[in-house]
């Protein structure tokens, strides 16, 4: 299943969020999305999963979820969103509960992903007894519970430390090669951009428009071998964000 | 020692400076638990208390020795007049307090969830609240009757509203991004309600039944002093009518107990339903 944004417009009140932002999301492509501060970078991702109407513009699905997709367009939060009174197993349970699953099925679907996200030995852990990357680590797993044909991901690992953000990075790699999953990432981390993203989306800052889509044509798991020609993007992607971070900096400075 | 160092003049060389521990300003703020205090605290104040009655000091006019109190409690008990007394306010207590929670939370609930109740309740509960409902005890006799019923009703109304500004404060300050995680999962209005904001809100839900508890408690005594044949609050009155002040402290020695137990039982469900807080 493909997303496909059409001039898509936002604001709230007087201020204008977003203004005619049109991309499309393939299947099995990771669409990463980097802006400076206060550019609607999250408030598109909530458009495109339908938590927000667009004041313009409109945001399609073309061609049917894969067969089994409970929730199609599945969010991973910065902040992890998970119940604090369930266990990992019953965070995860609770996204599988209001559909139609034997305890048996909704068991094996737990049994996997935990596996997936190598979490098995924490499954009656509370939330307050786990590390950050550990926690993001059942959000992905809770996500992936439900089979989603797109992961909107809000900024997943920027409430990491820079050593736990590497291992998720990892992660999330290993787990796109084993079974590719169709992403919209967001992030104002260009290392992250460079290292998940098939494309890379660069906003101007507020109102938010699209300034450039970098395409990086190296496969996810080759990166790390690549990592001259990761420096080059890198650095070619801030010195298109540079003077926008700047000027919002500036901007927020102003309001404030 | 690094170039940027060397490369600036620091005064004298380092081994001419006397060397002394940088001083500790931390600590303090954070008071732990030390057991057997709150037991010592009591048993002093009491032994204190009679060896007072015992020389003399204290008239027992002015105050009974907690012994004469212990034998009025005693009497109390034997007569077989404490069941009696203790049954007619527990139920009083449990009845009232039991409604008024109940639907403090119902109402509570619709404030935090609803903008139409919150608009048209939340005005009227602001009014009510502050008004001692001791106060309008003598309505309560004529709406409800002399008997069980006004005394029901004084707890029932009294619990009512600390218990629906307790349960929508906690609505109110469960966690936003949870529950836009749960609409994100496409989760029923329902599920949302049971799953993510009682159990978000059973902190507060939890604090606010131990203070309406202890209003449930004061104001039965106060509903007992108005037409009641039993109950402790009765006891105490008439007690204190007959300048019985020995059974007037073992009144309310009884009181302080019920306040306690509540408390304690308030604490277990706390620790039961908020184990997850750790």
């Amino acid at each position: 299943m493909d997303l496909i944004l059409r001039g898509v417009s936002h604001g709230y009140d007087r201020t204008e969020v977003l203004a005619d932002i049109s991309i499309e999301i393939a299947a099995k492509e990771i669409v990463c999305i980097i802006g400076p501060s206060g550019c609607g970078k999250s408030t598109l991702l909530r458009l495109i999963g339908g938590l927000e109407h667009p004041k313009a513009g409109e945001v399609l699905m073309r061609g049917e979820p894969p067969s089994g997709s409970l929730n199609p367009l599945t969010y991973v939060f910065q902040d992890f969103a998970l119940l604090p009174w369930r266990s990992v197993e019953g965070n995860i349970s609770l996204a599988l509960e209001d559909h139609r699953l034997s305890a048996a099925e909704r068991s094996a679907i737990i049994d996997d992903v935990l596996r997936r996200t190598k979490l098995t030995d924490f499954r009656k852990a509370l939330p307050r007894q786990l590390s950050g990357g550990m926690k993001q680590r059942v959000a992905i797993a809770r996500a992936l519970s439900v089979r989603p044909a797109v992961m909107l991901m809000d900024e997943p690992l920027s409430a990491l430390d820079s050593q736990t953000r590497e291992l998720l990075m990892d992660d999330l790699i290993d787990l796109w090669q084993r079974e590719a999953f169709t992403a919209c990432y967001v992030t104002h981390n260009l290392a992250e951009a460079v290292r998940l993203g098939h494309r890379i989306v660069v906003m101007s800052r507020r109102p938010g428009r699209i300034r450039e889509v970098v395409e990086i044509d190296v496969p996810l798991g080759e990166r790390m071998r690549n990592l001259a020609l990761m420096e080059e993007r890198q650095r070619h992607l801030w010195e298109l964000m540079r003077e926008e971070a700047l000027a919002a900096d500036r901007e927020l400075a102003d309001v404030g | 020692m690094s170039a940027d160092v060397e490369a600036g003049s620091f005064g004298r060389p380092p081994e001419m400076e006397t060397v002394r521990p940088v001083p500790y300003r931390g600590g303090g703020f954070r008071p732990r638990p030390v057991r057997f205090v709150a037991p010592l605290v009591f048993a002093v104040l009491i032994v204190l208390w009679e060896m007072g009655s015992r020389s003399g000091l204290i008239s027992s006019l002015v105050l009974p020795a907690p012994s004469e109190a212990f034998e009025a409690f005693r009497y109390l008990a034997e007569s077989g007049l404490l069941w009696q007394h203790l049954s007619a306010s527990l139920y009083r207590l449990i009845l009232g307090w039991t409604f008024g929670s109940l639907l403090g939370m119902a109402v509570g609930m619709s404030i935090g969830l609803f903008s139409l109740a919150r608009a048209g309740l939340l005005p009227l509960v602001s009014a009510l609240f502050p008004i001692p409902k001791i106060a309008l005890l003598p309505l309560f006799v004529i709406w409800f009757g002399i008997g069980e019923g006004s005394k029901v009703a004084t707890i029932l109304f009294g619990t009512f509203f600390p218990t629906v500004i307790a349960t929508y404060g906690g609505v109110d300050n469960v966690d936003r991004a949870l529950i836009r995680m749960g609409q994100s999962f496409g989760l029923s209005w329902w599920s949302i309600l049971r799953k993510i904001i009682i159990p978000g809100a059973l902190p507060a839900i939890l604090s606010g039944c131990r203070i309406s508890a202890s209003i449930a408690i004061i104001l039965l005594v106060a509903a007992e002093m108005i037409g009641a044949e039993y109950g402790v609050g009765a006891y105490i009155l008439t007690a204190g009518s007959l300048m019985a002040t020995d059974q007037l402290i073992a009144g309310v020695a009884l009181l302080s107990a019920m306040g306690l137990a509540v408390g304690w039982l308030i604490g277990r469900a706390e620790a039961v339903l908020l184990r997850w807080r750790g």
